[in-house]
């Protein structure tokens, strides 16, 4: 007994005419027009170069949101401080029922703000006997007393400005604190505490994680991607700067953050990207998932593309 | 002599080769006559636009990450280079549309489709990885917005997009590696199968 025919699976045998085709030819002409429209593309609109910026440009362009931030880093409040896996077990990671995968992966780029973001970079600097004696009280402190200084430093940071190149905030019993956030806030003004992150695995080094991590804990850089509309509620990630194209095929994954359940869930990435995946599969399998292979024969466009092989009939 | 020549390796892979994929399967010199739509174009158009952008990406490859930043010609070459992307991934997104309103993979075509499929989304982690490896504002961007998504799914721990020189590897070697391995066996999918006819709802009327 023969198989069942299938129109969404199988075809008869073609028994009609065939034409005349120069496959060569055709690749040399689609390659012509291709290189004279980007030839075009590329001569008319150039493409969207914005300078990286640094901690030296975020901390001089506005001290006071570095300062904030470094002292976020320090006393762990900062996103980064309580992000979880990869880079720490300080943070709830994403999840979907007991599905976690990035818990189950743990921690694989271990990031301790207070450590390699402040301390860390401070004992680089050359040694003055105001930031060595602040280091040394800090480090000789108990856990308590640390969280003492800074909870006092937090109650006035609020009113902290930045006068006469200098960090000032109202007086309070904060220990070292203001003179190691002062310090850190010098050393980023001058470009050193970007040498310091950036070269903290040796001299060659082309992993950006910790001065990239610092940046996005601070407002100052989403201040910047908000003007270029940028942020994720501004279907940033298929945006690029200065209005130009960016990944524009990435507009469903981008779509799925500007709605509900997904816009005000905290384990949003994750379930973005489970349903994606779900979607991708479809995608990939759609020759062997019923109901879906129809939809071609349900939607008749093949009608308008084969047109004239239905019209010769 | 003659069948031990037979049962070599490389007369037998040679014998398949010839009969899988004849020279005139390979560079056909006519095509059905139902191969007579403007949606075909695109198949070739996602070619030779892959094509532009791999030249313009080995040109920016010899003077290395940062040289278009300050040369004017490295930034016309990436100006190139983008242009082409965008022009790749619009003839691809209409050649995989087209295939699908065209139901490609009947006949024994399924994983022709896959290829096609599998080869969209590996173009988008190529083009991905190179946004990444832009070294600007952009790049700064993009991979603090990505990292939350990536390391919610656990691959934060082995992929790490703000690490710049392992997403610049996975963009000039790893991923150009995977498409052109991936395109070339999609193509020779569809030179072995052909081009799928019309849709033919019953056989016995023939439409």
């Amino acid at each position: 007994m023969s198989k069942r025919y299938n129109p969404d699976v199988d075809v008869p045998e073609y028994k009609g005419r065939y034409a005349p085709y120069d496959i060569l030819k055709e690749g040399t002409i689609a390659l012509v027009v291709v290189l004279i429209l980007v030839l075009g593309l590329a001569i008319t609109f150039g493409s969207p170069d914005d300078k990286a910026i640094t901690l030296q440009t975020w901390s001089k362009a506005d001290p006071v949101d570095f300062a904030t931030t470094a002292f976020n880093e320090l006393n762990g409040t900062s996103a980064v401080a309580g992000y979880g896996p990869p880079y720490n077990t300080n943070g709830t990671s994403q999840h979907f029922g007991f599905i976690s995968p990035a818990k189950w992966l743990g921690v694989h780029i271990p990031i301790n703000t207070a450590r390699d973001f402040v301390v860390t970079p401070l004992e680089s600097q050359p040694a003055s006997p105001t930031l060595s004696r602040a280091l040394s009280q800090w480090t000789a402190a108990t856990s308590a007393t640390q969280t003492s200084w800074l909870s006092a430093y937090s109650n006035v940071s609020s009113k902290a400005s930045f006068t006469g190149d200098q960090l000032v905030v109202p007086a309070a019993k904060d220990g070292p604190v203001p003179v190691m956030i002062n310090t850190l806030t010098q050393m980023a003004r001058s470009g050193a505490l970007d040498q310091a992150l950036e070269t903290s695995k040796g001299f060659y080094t082309t992993d950006f994680t910790k001065p990239l991590l610092f940046l996005s804990d601070g407002t100052y850089f989403a201040g910047l991607a908000q003007k270029g509309h940028l942020l994720g509620t501004q279907w940033g990630m298929m945006n690029e700067t200065d209005s130009y194209p960016g990944q524009a095929w990435l507009w469903l994954y981008t779509f799925w953050y500007q709605v509900s359940p997904f816009n005000t869930s905290t384990s949003a990435d994750f379930l973005v990207w489970g349903l994606m995946m779900i979607l991708t599969a479809v995608l990939v399998l759609v020759p062997f998932i019923p109901g879906v292979r129809s939809i071609p024969r349900r939607i008749k466009l093949y009608r308008l593309i084969w047109r004239e092989h239905y019209r010769d009939l | 002599m003659s069948s031990t020549v037979d049962r070599q390796w490389t007369t037998r892979l040679r014998k398949r080769v010839e009969g899988t994929l004849p020279p005139e399967k390979l560079l056909p010199d006519t095509q059905p006559a139902y191969v007579a739509s403007w949606i075909y174009v695109f198949g070739v158009l996602t070619l030779v636009a892959m094509a532009e952008v791999i030249g313009t990406g080995v040109i920016l490859a010899i003077f290395g990450p940062q040289w278009w930043h300050v040369s004017s010609l490295g930034h016309f070459i990436n100006s190139l280079h983008l242009w082409g992307v965008e022009v790749f991934f619009f003839a691809m997104i209409v050649h995989l549309w087209g295939k699908f309103a065209m139901a490609a993979w009947r006949g024994g075509r399924s994983l022709t489709w896959v290829t096609g499929a599998v080869t969209f989304l590996a173009s988008i982690l190529t083009a991905f990885t190179g946004y990444l490896s832009q070294t600007n504002f952009d790049s700064q961007w993009i991979s603090t917005q990505a990292k939350d998504g990536i390391n919610s799914t656990g691959g934060g721990a082995i992929f790490n997009v703000l690490n710049f020189g392992q997403m610049l590897m996975w963009h000039i070697v790893l991923m150009p590696l995977v498409l052109v391995a991936l395109v070339g066996f999609h193509v020779i999918l569809v030179r072995i199968k052909g081009v799928v006819p019309p849709i033919v709802e019953n056989p016995e009327v023939g439409q």
